[in-house]
């Protein structure tokens, strides 16, 4: 059938194989690791490339030279593994170097535990290595959205020539769910301007993040910021549910979208207007959106399994702090509907 | 001396030999700026000009220059770029030999080379030297080893001398707190893939036409695919270690090369066979197949919002088809069009020798997938059974095993003991138990017939077709033992 229920890390490999990636370099950690057992079966089905590298420090890099030959590559880990890629990621920006990375946050920080946390927020939205640079981060809310943001980020990638983060977490790596898979499969074509191939068309081509002169980086500097004003204009993707006439406001990504949604029909069953705006894309942030619902009026709540990360977010979008909230767990543990219910309770003034 | 780097002009009756540069290298260098576009960037007296040269002469005479891909390190190499007329990425610092990884395995035909100074190669990137060498990849690393940093201004690095002054070890390398001096030829021959392993010298015009056919070799086994070549050059840093040209080669002949003995260590290139990588596939068809998606066959979900949502955990000790179970009682709501999700314990919980999963079942889109009070508790072990039953909704169901004496509980719950291990081995296949107290669940709901349970099973076990007959028939029998005793 093309509908299987599948886990969400193996969605992942799904997306990434139709979406024509050619080479998966990674290394284990949980709960990111069936993305690895799962790319080590397919990839070599189909003859593509697998390596099991020796740290994330080399499957990030590894990924850097893929990316360099313009082929189609990606990796996946967790917080710690992530941490340590920090470096690759803003080799990748600093080059323009298209590349997809998953992340399947566990809880931090330090080794913390493996249970499901969105803490990685900062680290991934807001750049993370050094330099003046921006991921584009994809939020993906179920196994199908696991698939079909693996198979939009490589597309986005190879758009803004930029590394592409799909942000998610332990619990919705781990959960099956119905999977419908991709109608075709993407053969990509290979940019032989920018790639180094071992070609003599290609020969001529260099891939290098240094600037030597301080005005030529500059400049440089200012075009990139140029690129994620663009990125920012052309593909931002919002996700509402009953926003429009809303006077409260959920704002959440990710696994703690989910039980957003029943908690806006059961606000809505006690007569109050609640909706839910779920940012698909956290960078770039739908920060344009924010700022016309909260002249509007809008009470907003930050429902996040982080320490107020999103929320900080919201707030510089809605260009003020009041009458914003934060509903939160951390630790591996997953926001409740009734935590979610009782701050709405306490937003609207006790009218639920 | 590369056939391609002079060519020869009759003047006046005499051959004139007009040297310049290999083709592999550029005859200027304007990414070095627009000043002195034919002098390099590098010191003078420094081995780094020699070392480009000769791998430029055997680029040329291997005919491999379209082919060629130059990995720059950091380190005073960071600008190698300016120099190789070939395909050329410049990388972080210690990890050429992964960025090499990851361009070899994605372009099979490429040759590619990594140049790498002794901290950017043996401190820094020691680790990714290691693992690519012992993975075989095809790479040719050049390694200059001038026992010091250059770049960032004379430090000590892993190939310092004992007693040799740098700027971090004023009175000399002492081994009592910076140890010996790394040998890493001598490391990388203890591994087996490596192909061609090589420490030669640039002290005299002698010992660089040995490290010319070296460089060479190394390439050579590039052009065949053969895999690793690693090439390691002693050669002067006159800026760094305070020295002249004389004293720079009398270090490096009279120190550097009684240290670091300058010897072939391993020449396998006749034995080896190259590696070919296979060709990537992109049709849908061959990812149809190994998925095993048919297009005709689309099930839909059923919205059904009059349909209460269904919460069950499975749980038992690893092994007892706990995560199996669930999964097929998943498969057949899925095939019913509920939505349906399945989210299993993971992790060290896992090893910990008790395995539990949950599975919502719904008429609408499932809001978390986590299930902290359930509906139905199906238990296949005493701890789990303890630990689950007090989550059992008031209402609700305990299925388990008849095996698992002394449980009790004063909740308002329906209980169904089940012989189910009895069940199973009488059907010759203990392991199936897990089928037999499914075959209740299915007796107990009217929500998912027999069929889907059937063929969530023909599922489950697709690639163990023979099981797939005592799993169906355990699930029948564990439905008929409900009907016999309720």
């Amino acid at each position: 059938m093309s509908n299987q229920m599948v886990k969400g890390n193996t969605a992942v490999v799904i997306g990434a194989l139709y979406a024509g990636c050619d080479c998966y370099y990674g290394y284990p950690i949980t709960p990111a690791s069936e993305i690895l057992h799962e790319a080590s079966k397919y990839f070599p089905m189909v003859g593509r490339n697998f390596v099991q590298a020796e740290s994330e420090e080399s499957s990030i890099n590894m990924v850097y030279g893929g990316s360099a030959t313009g082929h189609r590559v990606m990796t996946a880990s967790s917080g710690p593994g992530i941490s340590l890629m920090q470096e690759g990621f803003t080799f990748l920006a600093g080059a323009e170097l298209p590349a997809v990375i998953v992340d399947i946050m566990r809880a931090g920080p330090g080794l913390g535990n493996i249970g499901p946390e969105q803490g990685d927020y900062n680290q991934i939205v807001k750049g993370g290595g050094h330099g003046n640079y921006k991921n584009i981060v994809l939020a993906p809310n179920s196994v199908q959205e696991m698939c079909d943001l693996t198979m939009k980020a490589f597309e986005l990638a190879d758009k803004w020539r930029n590394p592409v983060v799909v942000l998610a977490d332990g619990t919705l790596g781990q959960m099956a769910e119905l999977l419908k898979f991709p109608k075709e499969a993407i053969e990509p074509e290979i940019d032989n301007s920018k790639s180094i191939r071992g070609t003599e068309e290609t020969s001529e081509n260099l891939v290098t993040s240094i600037f030597l002169n301080f005005d030529q980086l500059e400049d440089f500097n200012f075009e990139l910021q140029e690129k994620y004003a663009k990125i920012a204009k052309e593909d931002v993707i919002i996700d509402e549910y009953q926003v429009d006439d809303a006077d409260i406001i959920l704002v959440s990504y990710g696994i703690s979208s989910r039980i957003c949604k029943t908690a806006v029909d059961k606000s809505r069953e006690n007569g109050l207007k609640v909706g839910l705006l779920r940012p698909i894309t956290l960078s770039p942030f739908p920060e344009k959106r924010i700022k016309e619902l909260a002249d509007k009026g809008a009470k907003f709540i930050s429902v996040e399994m982080s320490n107020g990360q999103l929320l900080e977010d919201i707030q510089l979008a809605a260009l003020r702090k009041e009458d914003t909230y934060l509903v939160n767990r951390m630790g591996g543990n997953l926001l409740e509907l009734k935590d979610v219910l009782a701050k709405i309770n306490e937003v609207s003034g006790g009218k639920q | 001396m590369s056939k391609k780097s002079y060519s020869t002009e009759k003047v006046d009756g005499l051959d004139l030999r007009i040297l310049r540069n290999p083709e592999s290298l550029y005859e200027e260098y304007p990414r070095k700026g627009e000043i002195n576009k034919t002098s390099t960037h590098y010191c003078a007296g420094c081995g780094h000009g020699i070392a480009h040269k000769i791998i430029g002469e055997a680029m040329d005479d291997l005919e491999i220059r379209e082919r060629s891909i130059m990995i720059s390190p950091v380190g005073c190499s960071v600008f190698a770029y300016y120099y190789f007329n070939c395909g050329n990425i410049q990388v972080a610092h210690g990890r050429a030999p992964a960025v090499g990884t990851g361009i070899s395995r994605a372009e099979d035909n490429a040759i590619v080379m990594s140049y790498q100074g002794d901290g950017d190669l043996a401190s820094i990137g020691l680790n990714e030297t290691l693992q690519a060498a012992n993975r075989g990849e095809k790479l040719a690393v050049f390694f200059i080893n001038n026992s010091v940093y250059g770049m960032t201004g004379g430090q000590m690095a892993p190939t310092t001398l004992v007693g040799e002054v740098t700027v971090t070890c004023q009175s000399g390398r002492d081994p009592d707190f910076a140890g010996y001096p790394t040998h890493m030829c001598e490391l990388i021959n203890t591994l087996k893939a490596p192909v061609f392993i090589e420490r030669v010298s640039l002290a005299t015009p002698k010992k660089i036409e040995a490290a010319r056919r070296a460089v060479k070799k190394a390439l050579q086994i590039q052009k065949e695919s053969k895999g690793y070549a690693f090439v390691e050059l002693l050669a002067p840093c006159p800026t760094n270690l305070r020295q002249d040209a004389r004293t720079a080669q009398q270090f490096i002949e009279q120190q550097m090369e009684k240290e670091f003995e300058v010897k072939r260590f391993r020449d396998l290139s006749n034995e080896r066979e190259p590696k070919i990588r296979p060709v990537s596939d992109f049709s849908t068809e061959a990812l149809d197949k190994i998925f095993d998606v048919s297009r005709e066959n689309e099930g839909e979900f059923i919205d059904d919002s009059d349909m209460k949502l269904t919460s069950i955990k499975v749980t038992g000790f690893g092994g007892q088809g706990v995560l199996s179970a669930g999964l097929t009682i998943a498969q057949a709501a899925c095939a019913q069009g509920k939505h349906v999700s399945w989210y299993p314990s993971y992790g060290p919980e896992q090893r910990g020798g008790n395995s539990n999963c949950s599975i919502v079942i719904s008429g609408e889109t499932i809001g978390t997938p986590v299930v902290d009070e359930m509906d139905i508790l199906i238990a296949l072990n005493k701890p789990s059974l303890e630990k689950f039953s007090k989550d059992v909704k008031e209402g609700g169901i305990i299925i388990y095993d008849a095996a698992i004496e002394g449980f009790e509980t004063d909740k308002d719950v329906t209980i169904y003991k089940v012989p189910s291990l009895e069940i199973a081995e009488a059907h010759g296949n203990a392991r199936t138990a897990n089928a037999a107290l499914l075959g209740v669940l299915m007796e107990l709901s009217d929500a998912l017939p027999q069929e889907a349970y059937e063929k969530a099973i023909h599922e489950m076990f697709a690639s163990k077709p023979k099981v797939i007959d005592v799993n169906i028939n355990v699930l029948r029998a564990g439905a008929e033992w409900l009907k016999n005793n309720s």
